[in-house]
């Protein structure tokens, strides 16, 4: 018998087993466990949540492997980490201590200006963030097996996934309206190989899951960006920067499951505490905004 | 005849596209409500600790159990047939325990060890069925009554059927392997419809043989 590892289908696939669930971000393994009983589907292995990394300052890289491990042995669900962006060997590091899904990552600190990971060249599936079409293609034309959108990490504020989300689920829409003569053109404005853009264009989606985050902090919101396509979320601050972490993150996953049921959301949504502590985008230097990271 | 697809989380969207493009009318379950007048559920891949907790909050246990002593075929797919376990290795509490059987979760390792491969399905015919294995469980007991459909090169049971309930180790909806739908659509067809036998009738004319 012919085994193959590290497939396409292999990397795609867990990406589609995350489908209508939510990743968490989590700083220990206390935390982690929290949310595996929450019913998260994954966990974002990390140092500092991103609000801390926004008020904190300074650069921001891959995760202490200690820290990533002690989290490997606490759950049982995957465990996702990320590495700089264009930082390849944080990357060769987080797929040799064995984590299921490293995540290219804006909120840390860029390490190439100009270049992302080659993402084909390794074994474990990597997840992207995007504000549009075009980059989602990009990533995923450099290897990416599932993609997000940026949002503004650390924020609280749901408005930049928002846009992000309506741009690629728009410029899907409209490319799926094309005739197949003028995708050459809408390729060349995108900034996206052809042949990804050919199949968008046929299939009405993206070919890799696609899930949002930066800015998710209640259940409202997982269910508003669920409604608007999203295939699952990422909720980084929102959880553990929230009064009651385990029952907001017990509602988050009951909202994200029952997205369009609102009765159910107006349920788990009651007497929650205070969601964590936002921060207008607007308010943000353009300098210190995240989702500008990544080309 | 409508078959459900349980949609807490998880691949639940390839399992309705594929029953869709056989023809079988199929709609997403997340509530007790959705499981009336079902022929058939699938349980579809995702993380079973997840669907578990789901499962439990909203209500589901009994129904789904009512539904497949009823007779209705049930066919979990990798975290579907964990939840389908009479017994879990790691001493988790079974979910639906309709299979006489040991699971092992995470089997064959983290995502790292992941893998396709073809193996030989004899009840579904001569050729192969390709298996797509992310993060899989693996079958360490099989019951009395339990029949093995599929084992890998070593000898690991991937695949197994107690009677209306069946069980794979592995993704065949993301294969686009249609066979293991076809059976379930089959089975669910017989259990809306029971056909020929159940309801002969008598000859206008004659009467009945002494």
């Amino acid at each position: 018998m012919d085994i193959d590892t590290s497939t396409w289908v292999t990397k795609t696939g867990l990406a589609q087993m995350l489908k209508g669930g939510v990743i968490m971000d989590v700083v220990t393994a206390d935390q982690a466990r929290i949310a595996e009983d929450a019913g998260a589907v994954a966990v974002m292995a990390l140092e500092r949540v991103p609000a801390d990394i926004r008020a904190s300052g300074g650069v921001a890289r891959m995760s202490d492997p200690l820290l990533i491990t002690q989290i490997m042995d606490a759950v049982t669900i995957p465990v996702m980490a990320k590495a700089r962006i264009g930082h390849f060997v944080e990357a060769q590091v987080l797929e040799a201590l064995g984590v299921d899904y490293i995540d290219e990552s804006e909120v840390l600190t860029p390490a190439d200006e100009e270049h992302h990971i080659d993402k084909h060249a390794f074994k474990v599936p990597f997840v992207c963030g995007c504000r549009d079409l075009g980059e989602a293609l990009r990533r995923i034309s450099e290897g990416a097996a599932m993609i997000r959108t940026k949002g503004e990490a650390g924020t609280g504020n749901i408005v930049e996934a928002v846009r992000q989300l309506r741009a690629v689920t728009g410029q899907i829409r409209r490319l799926s309206t094309m005739r197949e003569d003028e995708l050459f053109v809408a390729a060349k404005e995108l900034q996206a190989p052809l042949e990804l853009v050919q199949q968008v264009a046929r299939d009405g989606k993206l070919p890799v899951v696609d899930f949002v985050a930066g800015g998710i902090s209640t259940p409202s919101d997982a269910a508003l960006v669920m409604q608007l396509g999203a295939e699952g979320v990422f909720v980084g601050s929102g959880i553990f920067k929230s009064e009651d972490p385990a029952r907001m993150a017990d509602a988050v996953v009951q909202a994200t499951t029952h997205f369009d049921d609102a009765k159910i959301i107006a349920d788990v949504s009651k007497g929650l505490g205070a969601p964590m502590r936002g921060l207008e985008s607007t308010a943000i230097p353009v300098a210190e905004r995240l989702a500008v990271r990544g080309w | 005849m409508r078959v459900g697809v349980l949609a807490l989380q998880g691949a639940f969207r390839e399992h309705l596209d594929l029953l869709g493009r056989l023809g079988v009318s199929a709609v997403a379950v997340r509530l007790p409500e959705h499981l009336a007048g079902l022929s058939a559920l699938v349980l579809p891949g995702g993380e079973s600790t997840t669907m578990r907790k789901l499962i439990d909050r909203w209500g589901l246990r009994d129904p789904i159990l009512d539904l497949a002593r009823a007779g209705a075929p049930i066919f979990g797919t990798c975290a579907g047939m964990i939840l389908l376990a009479r017994d879990i290795s790691d001493g988790d509490e079974p979910v639906l325990p309709l299979l006489d059987i040991t699971v092992k979760r995470n089997a064959f390792g983290r995502q790292l060890d992941s893998f396709e491969a073809d193996m030989a399905v004899p009840v579904l015919g001569t050729s192969a069925v390709h298996g797509v294995f992310i993060r899989a469980p693996v079958i360490e007991r099989v019951g009395a009554r339990v029949d093995v459909l599929a084992t890998l090169d070593d000898d690991r049971v991937v695949a197994v059927r107690e009677g209306n309930v069946l069980a794979t180790a592995f993704h065949p909806e993301l294969a686009s392997e249609t066979r293991f739908h076809r059976l379930v659509a089959t089975m669910a067809s017989a259990f809306a419809e029971p056909g020929e036998g159940t309801s002969r009738k008598r000859h206008p004319t004659r009467r009945a043989a002494r």
